[in-house]
């Protein structure tokens, strides 16, 4: 069959982010896949700081000076928050696919939840890790 | 409309024998039951990994060697390592089929995705395993 021209009237789109009103659980659906993506990425610097241990001292000091300077406490910062949040977010899906907490207050103070404990979380960790150092 | 359906009066073959083995059929859920066992495991095991990354901090090489060849620590990463790799290799898996349409790049994308994710895997759990076992030879 031959190719038929491509009708030039305007085609109708399927809604998709900019036409809705935010919500806390859009808000949060989409910072689980940010998050999951950032937790992606950074399993590489998991493996580098691993293959560093197993390289020996010298490979290893680069790695640990990395992760001891400014930068690096702040990249381990965000790193130990994104894991947190994606962690609570997890959960809360759990909680979704058992059918629970889906009416409209609990679903979304299941999604404030995800941030105000992942923040809080965070916080608790680095506060602990610094004081029992 | 037109029926394009294939004439079923020429063979003895049904329509669901023509289709069986197409498409995801017998494991539609194998995908979404993997996501949610490893996430279920990754709950305990990262709260596992942070507790571990923090005795890390400041340790000397001979002394963060040492906390690495305990036999829980690598036990807790190697496990953690193995359920973290297939976890994200499901979710970027999901990310990539929603949001690349171009057939060829999804291709290039869902290879890139599996090498990723398997490297990652094979060089923790080489440098896990070396250091963990260095302290037998």
């Amino acid at each position: 069959m031959a190719p038929t021209a491509r009708p030039t009237v305007a085609q109708p789109l399927s809604p998709h982010l900019q036409i809705y009103r935010w919500t806390w659980t859009m808000a949060m659906s989409v910072f689980h896949r940010i998050t999951g993506t950032a937790l992606y990425g950074g399993t590489a610097l998991v493996a580098i700081w691993l293959v560093a241990l197993a390289s020996g001292p010298a490979a290893y000091g680069y790695v640990a000076w990395f992760f001891g300077s400014i930068l690096g406490r702040l990249v381990l910062f965000a790193y130990t928050w994104i894991l947190l949040h994606h962690m609570l977010g997890g959960l809360r899906h759990f909680l979704w696919d058992f059918g629970l907490g889906l009416d409209r207050e609990r679903r979304m103070w299941l999604s404030r939840g995800t941030l105000i404990g992942s923040v809080a979380l965070t916080v608790t960790i680095w506060a602990l890790a610094l004081i029992l150092r | 409309m037109a029926d394009n359906r294939q004439n079923t009066n020429v063979s003895i073959r049904t329509p669901r024998a023509r289709v069986q083995g197409l498409g995801p059929s017998g494991h539609g859920a194998g995908h979404w039951w993997l996501q949610r066992l490893t996430a279920a495991a990754n709950a305990p095991l990262m709260v596992a990994f942070v507790v571990i990354i923090a005795l890390m901090a400041g340790r000397s090489y001979p002394e963060a060697v040492a906390l690495m060849s305990h036999p829980l620590v690598a036990l807790i990463l190697i496990l953690a390592v193995i359920s973290v790799t297939l976890h994200m290799r499901l979710g970027m898996q999901v990310i990539i089929e929603d949001y690349v349409h171009d057939k060829g790049l999804r291709i290039a994308a869902l290879f890139a995705n599996n090498f990723y994710a398997v490297i990652v895997a094979v060089a923790c759990l080489y440098a896990i395993l070396r250091v963990g076992l260095s302290r037998l030879a």
